[in-house]
């Protein structure tokens, strides 16, 4: 068996032609979308209300018509409103406790709980992971979807577990390195919590310890922080993605190209939509993902709004795998702004003022209308990198700055170039945004 | 030929002048030249120190939140007469180069002669050209010296 053949869990499924690809798609939405109708009447209402019946739904292309999900449906219909199965198949209950008000909880039949460790299954194979490794996991194992996820996950490939849970970090660094760990679970910041302890201790993952990879996920991150894992733990970093409300970590996953998660698209539909109208966006744009369950019984959700921003592409990976991927979130829709009708995210800005260290300067956006037409300023503190002694050369800078935020965002701006630690920091996370348009 | 020229970003805002040269001045940087370039939203202020001076200036300022950067200008004698600086300027144009900036220093350099910073489009070609013109050029211990 090649490297190749080896690293991919399910080959007849994750290097699937698109075409046939897409016709499973539409077979197990139809299902689905009957199913839904059938059992769960909150969602047959929303349907009526939206004039579609389950016959409109012929294929994947007609998903589009069907109304959306949203988080606030899970807590207006807890804890059993939107199951699709009697509650005697239901064998899992899991959820989160949510920040504000009533928890979330979404229940799994046996066949979901097959699904979703099938999808952590192929997750885990894509970071090198076979039946002769052993799996460390520091995800919590609770009603968190994390620990129970990589727990089912290894346990389908027949590798050794250790269901460590999370926090206790000496206990954690002890286990790794008496039962020789290969493969670690847990949180981005965690892991480099790990192995900033590590290194502490005077550990050299290298002579010291057993571990090749990590499969991170439950918060964003980014590739700085990629590099600085694996430089801690001297391993192979890949991010998963999941959410509860879906099934749990695996809904996406990254193989060792770490170019994008591959999305398990037997079991999800993924969409981007446009978080203002609603429309479906083509591969390659920027917008907020939506998924559709298409396997699950126990409580599918169909166009389910993630509120998640993020690109989606389907060119073929080199690992062979036809499944779409994913970008990094890039953030939230909450973030988003709504500029002379055009959606512009932070982000996108943000991804225009990257220096060559890969950070990107302190800025801020200021948003006004003046004249009944809306206007961008963007505030950027000023790098070494920009700075030159002629004022040209600072005019070309901020020329150059605006053009490119013109073709990313699509709006003209006025850039202005301000002091450094001249826009107030705030504390914990960063404000970006003055709107002082008064629309609320 | 090249003497090192400090440059520092400085936003335009009431003050913002006097606090860079205080921090300066407190920490006994002698300012033997000093341009200040502005536009609507910034300046660009350009200093002329000596050789021992220049980084801990560039220290100072950098920590205390200033952007500043070491660059590379010319430092040429003028004769300080009618015309001098319309002389010099002449033999420049003919050559095809152009100033970007232009400065003195706050003292002569020697009695009857003007020094003067600049900044050509192509500082190789400049030095060149004054060189062949027998135009004095300064260098850095000549402006240590001053």
């Amino acid at each position: 068996m090649s490297q190749t053949e080896r690293r991919i869990y399910n080959p007849a499924v994750e290097c699937i032609s698109r075409d046939e690809l897409h016709k499973l798609q539409g077979e197990r939405l139809v299902k689905t979308v009957k199913r839904e109708y059938e059992n769960v009447p909150v969602y047959r209402a929303r349907m009526d209300a939206a004039g579609v019946k389950p016959e409109d739904i012929r294929g994947l292309e007609d998903l589009k018509y069907l109304p959306f999900m949203e988080k606030t449906d899970l807590r207006d219909y807890y804890p059993f409103q939107l199951f699709a199965s009697p509650k005697k198949d239901i064998i899992r209950i899991q959820g989160s406790s949510g920040t504000t008000g009533k928890p979330i909880v979404s229940g799994y039949t046996r066949n979901d709980i097959e699904v979703w460790s099938e999808m952590m299954a192929r997750t885990l194979t894509a970071a090198g992971c076979t039946d002769e490794d052993i799996v460390q996991v520091t995800y919590g194992l609770g009603l968190f979807t994390g620990g129970f996820g990589a727990y089912q996950g290894a346990d389908k490939l027949g590798a050794m577990v250790i269901p460590m849970s999370s926090g206790n970090t000496q206990r954690q660094i002890t286990m790794m390195k008496d039962l020789g760990t290969t493969i670690l679970c847990c949180t981005p910041s965690y892991a480099t919590y790990l192995g900033e302890t590590i290194r502490e201790m005077g550990i050299d993952p290298a002579k010291d310890l057993k571990l090749k990879a990590g499969c991170f996920g439950a918060e964003p991150w980014t590739e700085e922080m990629r590099v600085r894992i694996e430089q801690l733990l001297n391993i192979d970093a890949c991010d998963i993605y999941g959410l509860t409300e879906i099934a749990g970590p695996g809904v996406a996953f990254e193989c060792l190209e770490k170019h994008g998660m591959h999305i398990n698209e037997d079991h999800v539909i993924a969409e981007i939509i446009n978080p203002t109208t609603g429309e479906q966006l083509p591969y390659g744009m920027p917008g907020e993902l939506v998924f559709t369950t298409i396997t699950k019984t126990g409580m599918p959700m169909l166009r389910y709004r993630t509120h998640d921003i993020c690109t989606l592409t389907d060119d073929k990976c080199r690992c062979g795998r036809t499944l779409a991927r994913m970008g990094r979130i890039t953030g939230r829709t909450d973030d988003m702004l709504v500029i002379r009708g055009v959606n512009v995210f932070p982000s996108q800005i943000e991804s225009v003022l990257v220096g060559a260290d890969g950070v990107a300067p302190h800025y801020m956006l200021v948003v006004d209308r003046v004249n009944s037409s809306d206007t961008l300023e963007v505030q950027v503190e000023l790098t070494e990198d920009m700075f030159g002694d002629t004022v040209s050369h600072i005019e070309n800078v901020r020329k150059y700055i605006t053009g490119q935020i013109k073709s990313v965002v699509g709006i003209a701006s006025k850039v202005t170039l301000v002091a450094p630690k001249s826009i107030p920091r705030s504390e914990g996370k960063a404000k970006r945004v003055i709107d002082k348009r008064n629309l609320h | 030929m090249f003497i090192k020229q400090i440059s520092v970003f400085l936003e335009n805002h009431p003050g913002a002048l006097r606090e860079m040269t205080e921090l300066l001045g407190k920490g006994g940087v002698d300012m033997l030249a000093l341009s200040v370039a502005d536009t609507q939203n910034f300046g660009i202020i350009r200093i002329i120190v000596s050789s021992d001076q220049i980084d801990p200036a560039v220290e100072a300022l950098r920590a205390n939140g200033y952007i500043a950067k070491v660059n590379h200008v010319i430092c040429a004698e003028v004769p300080d007469r009618p015309l001098g600086l319309c002389e010099l300027l002449a033999l420049v144009e003919k050559a095809g180069l152009s100033v970007e900036y232009m400065y003195s220093f706050l003292r002569a350099s020697r009695p009857g002669e003007a020094a003067l910073i600049l900044r050509f489009s192509n500082g190789e070609k400049a030095a060149k050209l004054f060189q062949m013109n027998s135009i004095k050029t300064l260098s850095q211990e000549d402006v240590d010296g001053m």
